[in-house]
């Protein structure tokens, strides 16, 4: 144990290779992450509806990307996007369509329990004063289901942010392949990999301690 | 578009003397065994991580904490490097260490922090009651979590210890990045070789849902088995 050299890690390298993966990383997070929010909320609103032809094709689609390995959808939409467009797209806006897609899969179940966990009453009284469904969602039951749900929707995007580096295997360029590619030309691929986990953890750890900061403040009191 | 199904692809020959559907079947098996001795590796050490976070002494509630916190936020692909590239070279006893076994200790200790936190929530879930009972018995504190605590909080975690399991064997597919020569390498291997990548890839997927599905039935037959009478899920 011993001889790690970090001394080719300089200012010069994080420029040259991690600066863009990294900026990549955030923004296929963020992407992903409204994205996926969005079509979550969708995709939760269809499985809660009455109407069997809008609940179970959303069942379906749920299930499914939630019983697949992240990468194999990867693999998936990498072979099926230009397969069915007849052109091909780069690596990274197929990871960008890959995660909005898988991700909201996963946002749409917590979507679900946030909305079932507010209570009847309140879509009574919505009605009752005389909102439309889509008024009742959209000003009464949503906005509580996300203050509701907010740090499970957070937790999640974390773990999407830490998913992120699963684009490796289509070869797209994010913060673990800018580590990568660092280590590979300074021919120092073990410190690399430790400044990779490093950076991750401290970036995934302060994230998350954020999150239990903010759970405890907008816990609602009942 | 025109596009035929071409299902034959498997009976064709790889080229090591074997067909498709035979290295799709030996994937298959790498892929279980990965994932059921990482499931072992992240049983055991996630049971003892979350016991430990519900015991009196704050040093080894630390511990665990920190264990998880650890474990819970490097990716998984990250923690698999570290073991394959850069535990290795710091303890150069593990450089002959198989892939497969790196994967393994990679995906049982990333797992083992999501169990100990299934496990430490099912100890805490417990009335407190319960463990002063133990005590009041005069049992010492192992005692009382052998005989009284843990036997009970594993009946309750079953449910949350099964969606881990499931987990595992999605989570296996990683182990493509270091060349265990598990499903999903054989998906990016025989789709380059043979270019019938929707086959390919269906049949994969389809292997990997029957799996999840199956540890999914047998962990209902196990919950079923081991309810706990006199609870709201234990009556019937």
């Amino acid at each position: 144990m011993g001889n790690l050299d970090l001394s080719f890690f300089t200012w010069d390298l994080v420029s040259k290779f991690l600066v863009k993966g990294f900026l990549f990383s955030i923004e296929l997070t963020l992407v992903a992450m409204v994205g996926g929010i969005f079509l979550g909320t969708v995709l939760a609103l269809m499985r809660l509806s009455s109407f069997k032809w809008l609940a179970y094709p959303a069942a379906v689609y749920v299930n499914t990307m939630r019983s697949i390995p992240l990468v194999m959808v990867i693999l998936w939409f990498f072979l099926l996007i230009p397969f069915l467009t007849g052109r091909p797209l780069g690596a990274e806006w197929s990871a960008v369509i890959t995660f909005t897609a898988f991700e909201a899969a996963y946002y749409s179940e917590i979507m679900r329990a946030g909305i079932q966990s507010v209570s009847r009453g309140q879509v009574g009284a919505g009605f009752a004063l005389g909102l439309t469904y889509g008024q009742n969602m959209r000003l009464i039951v949503l906005p509580q289901a996300f203050r509701n749900m907010l740090p499970v929707l957070l937790t999640q995007t974390i773990i999407l942010f830490q998913d992120t580096s699963l684009v490796y295997a289509i070869g797209a360029y994010d913060l673990l392949k800018g580590f990568e590619t660092a280590g590979k030309n300074f021919n120092r691929p073990v410190e690399a990999y430790l400044l990779a986990a490093i950076v991750y953890f401290v970036i995934c750890f302060s994230l998350s301690s954020v999150v239990k900061k903010l759970q405890a403040k907008i816990a609602i009191i009942r | 578009m025109n596009f035929r199904w071409e299902w034959e692809v498997f009976l064709r020959d790889t080229g090591g003397g074997q067909t498709y559907l035979e290295w799709l079947m030996s994937a298959w098996g790498w892929t279980l065994s990965v994932a059921a001795c990482a499931w072992v590796v992240a049983f055991v050490l996630g049971s003892v991580v979350g016991t430990l976070r519900t015991t009196p002494n704050p040093w080894l509630v630390r511990l665990g904490n920190a264990w998880v916190e650890l474990f819970r936020n490097i990716p998984l692909l990250v923690q698999i490097f570290l073991w394959y590239h850069v535990v290795p070279a710091m303890f150069p006893v593990l450089k002959s260490v198989p892939s497969f076994l790196l994967v393994v200790l990679a995906l049982g200790f990333f797992t083992s922090s999501r169990v100990a936190e299934q496990v430490r929530a099912g100890i805490q879930s417990l009335s407190a009651g319960q463990r002063s009972a133990g005590l009041a018995m005069g049992l010492t504190l192992p005692q009382t979590y052998f005989y009284v605590l843990l036997p009970m909080a594993f009946r309750i975690v079953i449910p949350p210890l099964t969606s881990e399991a499931m987990n595992i064997i999605k989570n296996s597919s990683v182990a493509f990045a270091v060349s265990v020569a598990e499903l999903t390498m054989f998906a990016m291997q025989a789709q380059e070789e043979t270019s019938r990548g929707i086959e390919v890839y269906l049949a994969v997927t389809g292997l990997y849902m029957v799996t999840a599905m199956t540890i999914n039935r047998g962990m209902a037959f196990v919950e079923q088995r081991v309810r706990v009478p006199g609870t709201i899920g234990g009556d019937r």
